[in-house]
């Protein structure tokens, strides 16, 4: 742990009050620097010791014109002294950076709340781009919250001033003066922040000395004003012993493809095309050449994805990431994996649709499009992590399916897990899953399509194996000899092995566990990145002692092998998903049970409140 | 007769037969495509790569079926995208020989874009495209390559689409190894293939071949037996632009503008005729020459240009080598514990 004490020791003046729980969400232009405060907010809080969830919140545009609606970014963290599962559902600290900033966000500020606007971006300019007649500092419009309007920019100008930095450089410490003065209110040291900034600067001493006096001066403004007579105190949460590190879904996926490669030891190739949000992956794996990793950024997303087959092809892990518009694309090319059978998986990183639709907020809406989007009898194995951290493991699982069964496997991730942050045990290397993979050698008899008697998997067959060349291909195959073959039953039969072989993999997977009593009254269904809001919902009409209880499916094709009989046990069950539906329309196609919906396709993820509201309401029914 | 080695099947010498799959050839009968099997077959013992580090990979069309004829590794993938699947199994695998079979639709039309990126990137691999200026395996629609107003079942009044130019795609994309051949001209493709084959980097040949049921003798006004030597010009690197069965005619340029002349009138002589460099550093005049049709023209075969750069699959291996020992060969335990971590205790 890196965390010193120095500036804890300055601390014990005010008044102290405790609590367990704190949503911040820091708001403002999207050239202001919103999501490097929030992230360097949420770091900090992590190596502190209390539990958190993040929600970046961030316009597609780079940078929308200055001081518009269009252009605010947003940063939301939660964080406790005990175990949280999601970002909160509504602020009860609100950073503006601007008028824009304030119009976007003020509805979701808790009544009370404490909101801290720079007073001067309120220019005359700035309100009338954001739609205000008046300005809401001075016209008593917020007095149900606790208004902290402070100068920010000519603060920051001052306090940056020694450094000879003017102008725009200068006004763009700014984020920083808020950044210290929020890393006061809740205890935090300014250390690691302070940190970040040399070594981020290192080639730039001016910079960095202005960005650290902005930090400081934020702090100390905060220490010394009479303003702010509180500090706010949460206690380290009580995660269970270990060494942790905070990891975004994405560094957590990346990173648990490379553990897929290192435990196989075969070598990780992946295939991608720019996308958001799914770019990451491709630069944290990019960074890891001095590992069995190669990357290639391909022409397009048709290219990516062909790469991965032909790597696969080679005995290489092959991997393709990309968003909803790119899988559509990756389509032909997924349907000829499944036909050749080679283990390339395709993670999805969804994000709203149809089409472009809104690149960077989070939806649910491609997972018809991952069990069924292709042309022909094409079933492909399907699973989605329900957590940041959890990503890192079924990344791993992902290839564990797909080399054992040598078949493509969707992982399913989407914008809110791919860019939230929370806590994540390092595992010991010796706890890891442990799979082998074993390239075929085996000259006797050998037949490229001759299978396993219990995966139905065929033998990999790499290039450069002396003795079994051979040749595959997108036209159907013969039954074992693998040899082009248009007779009809050796088609049925085949298509039916294929099928059949993604049908197995059920007895591989574990049984759904449920989250409460195993009957009742409702059952929520989630899957993927809804897990936290769901889960929290359970927990706290649990408490009130309904018949609650929830699911959440990591295996989506297939699914597990106990879902039915589970369903059955409650009287209603409520499907919760971003999306108009589609796991709902599975879950009553495949088990007849008739199943309602929760759907929200905003761009946003559940607040648990919606939650708790909607099974509530079938309780009322 | 075969022996073992290290594993390795070491025959004494590895025949054209030995290339030959056991699967039947599926070509109409007379189809050009059966030569240029053949020939590649034949050019295969001379490389000296054992058969099970070779291989074909396609995409969709009759020359795509290709790979099913090799006994090496061969994948027939879908459409356009045989360039792709190459490219991952390359850079996966760089000690193995990658081999693209594609044709005009196939390469310059549906998968045009990976064409390109394919040469530009200059992966060590070898792509030969059967350009027969017609859809042939979905039954006679016009092509990319298809001549301006062809007539064809999808074009009844004629096309009126400029064809592409295939080795032009070619040099723009800064493909390292261009050349042209013909399939019923044997000789002239075996020696074409061998080049490419010993060629390091993306080498990409265009070969004329004939569809003898969509868009039969599609070349014959310049490539069959009686006319070829008048009608077409072999290209030799260092030696002279000299055509035609008395060995007198010849390129000349006048600025950019080449010119048809003959040798002894009009005060030309040999020197004043254009020498092939293929070499040269800027591949203008390679370019020049894949502008030449007949009949203004006689059609240059052979290689046009021939360029000396790094591959990426060399590369991608060298950063590897320069990550490693700069920082320290990756492992479980660096990964999971990277950054910065803290320590919670009980």
């Amino acid at each position: 742990m890196r965390v010193s004490t120095r500036t804890e020791v300055a601390l014990p003046k005010r008044v102290v009050q405790e609590l367990d729980e704190v949503v911040i969400r820091f708001a403002g232009d999207s050239g202001d620097g919103m999501q490097l405060t929030g992230t360097q907010f949420a770091d900090t809080t992590a190596l502190v010791g209390n539990d958190l969830a993040t929600l970046p919140d961030f316009p597609a545009e780079i940078r929308a014109p200055a001081g518009t609606l269009a252009g605010v970014s947003g940063y939301q963290i939660n964080f406790s002294s005990h175990d949280i599962r999601t970002p909160g559902d509504q602020p009860i600290v609100l950073v503006a950076m601007n008028p824009a900033a304030l119009k976007a966000n003020i509805s979701d500020l808790e009544e009370g709340g404490i909101l801290i606007c720079d007073g001067d971006a309120f220019t005359d300019g700035n309100l009338s781009k954001a739609g205000f007649k008046s300005n809401p500092l001075k016209d008593q419009s917020l007095n149900r919250f606790r208004l902290f309007d402070i100068p920010l920019t000519s603060l920051t100008l001052k306090a940056v001033a020694e450094t000879g930095l003017g102008g725009r450089h200068a006004t763009r410490c700014k984020n920083f003066f808020a950044l210290g003065l929020v890393f006061w209110m809740y205890e935090r040291p300014v250390d690691y922040t302070r940190d970040w900034i040399e070594k981020k600067f290192k080639s730039n001493e001016q910079m960095a000395k202005a960005n650290t006096l902005a930090l400081l001066a934020g702090y100390n403004y905060a220490d010394t004003t009479e303003a702010f007579t509180t500090h706010y105190r949460v206690r380290k949460a009580h995660l269970p012993p270990g060494t942790y590190r905070s990891l975004t879904g994405n560094e957590a996926t990346a990173m648990g493809f490379i553990t897929a490669g290192l435990l196989t030891g075969r070598p990780l190739f992946y295939g991608s095309y720019p996308i958001t949000p799914a770019s990451d992956i491709l630069h944290e794996l990019a960074r890891h050449k001095n590992y069995p990793v190669k990357t290639f950024q391909a022409e397009d997303e048709i290219s990516a994805i062909g790469a991965a087959i032909g790597a696969a092809y080679g005995g290489s892990l092959g991997l393709t990431g990309t968003s909803g518009p790119g899988v559509a694309l990756k389509s032909e090319a997924i349907g000829l994996a499944v036909m050749a059978e080679l283990p390339v998986v395709i993670a999805n990183i969804q994000r709203g649709g149809p089409s472009t639709g809104l690149p960077t907020k989070t939806e649910q809406a491609d997972l018809l499009q991952a069990i069924l989007g292709r042309n022909g009898e094409c079933p492909v194995a399907v699973l989605s992590p329900a957590t940041p951290a959890e990503c890192f493991d079924m990344a791993i699982e992902a290839f564990r399916i797909a080399t054992k069964y040598m078949t493509p496997v969707f992982y399913m991730s989407d914008g809110y897990l791919a860019n939230g942050a929370e806590p994540w045990k390092i595992p010991r290397p010796a706890d890891l899953p442990k799979f082998e993979v074993n390239l075929w050698t085996d000259r006797t008899d050998f037949m490229p399509y001759r299978r396993d008697p219990v995966t139905l998997a065929r033998p990999w067959a790499v290039p450069g194996t002396p003795g079994l060349e051979h040749r595959i291909g997108g036209l159907e195959k013969e039954d074992v000899t693998g040899n082009v073959s248009y007779d009809p039953l050796n088609h049925e039969k085949m298509v039916r092995l294929r099928a059949e072989k993604i049908a197995r993999i059920a007895d591989d997977i574990p049984p759904v566990e449920v989250c409460g009593k195993d009957a009742g009254r409702v059952l929520v269904v989630g899957w993927g990145s809804t897990y936290g809001a769901i889960t929290s919902a359970i927990e706290v009409l649990q408490r009130r002692g309904a018949p609650v209880s929830s699911i959440h499916l990591r295996y989506l094709n297939p699914f597990p092998k106990n879902l039915g009989d589970v369903l059955k046990r409650f009287e209603k069950v409520l499907v919760a998903e971003l999306n108009l539906g589609q796991l709902g329309m599975l879950l009553r196609a495949r088990y007849l049970v008739d199943a309602v919906g929760l759907n929200k396709v905003q761009g946003k993820p559940f607040k648990v409140s919606e939650i708790v509201k909607a099974v509530e309401g079938l309780l009322g029914e | 007769m075969s022996t073992q080695a290290g594993g390795v099947d070491l025959k004494p010498k590895l025949t054209r037969a030995d290339f030959a799959s056991d699967q039947t050839v599926r070509w109409c009968p007379g189809c050009g495509d059966y030569s240029i099997l053949a020939q590649t077959q034949k050019i295969m013992p001379a490389l000296g790569i054992p058969r099970h580090n070779i291989v074909f990979v396609s995409g969709i069309g009759c020359s795509s079926r290709f790979p099913y004829y090799m006994n090496t590794y061969g994948f027939h993938s879908i459409h356009g995208r045989a360039p792709t699947l190459a490219t991952g199994l390359k850079i996966a695998r760089p000690e193995l020989s990658v081999w693209v079979v594609t044709g005009d639709g196939d390469g310059l039309s549906i998968g045009g874009n990976h064409l390109i990126h394919a040469m530009r990137r200059n992966l060590d691999i070898k792509i030969l495209l059967f350009n027969n200026r017609i859809y042939g395996l979905t039954k006679g629609q016009y092509s990319p390559t298809s001549e301006y107003g062809k007539k064809t079942k999808s074009s009844p009044f004629g096309t009126a689409e400029q064809p592409i130019n295939p080795l032009g795609v070619a040099i723009a994309s800064e493909c390292t190894f261009v050349a042209r051949s013909l399939d019923s001209d044997t000789q002239h493709l075996s020696a074409v293939l061998e080049r490419a084959a010993r060629h390091k980097g993306t080498a990409f040949i265009e070969i004329y071949q004939n569809c003898n049921i969509f868009n039969d003798a599609a070349f014959d006004a310049f490539a069959s037996r009686d006319v070829r030597s008048d009608r077409t010009v072999t290209l030799e690197h260092g030696r002279p632009l000299i055509f035609g069965k008395d060995r007198n005619k010849g390129i000349r340029l006048d600025g950019l503008e080449p010119q048809v002349i003959t040798i002894g009138q009009d005060g030309v002589a040999e020197k004043d005729i254009l020498v092939h460099d293929e070499t040269a550093k800027e591949p203008t005049l390679a370019y020049l020459l894949t502008r030449l049709n007949y009949p203004e023209y006689p059609v240059p075969m052979g290689v046009f240009y021939s360029a000396d750069r790094p591959c990426l699959d060399e590369a991608l291996d060298q950063q590897a080598i320069q990550a490693t020992a700069k920082l320290g060969a990756g492992s479980l335990d660096r990964l999971l514990n990277a950054g910065d971590t803290w320590t919670v205790t009980e």
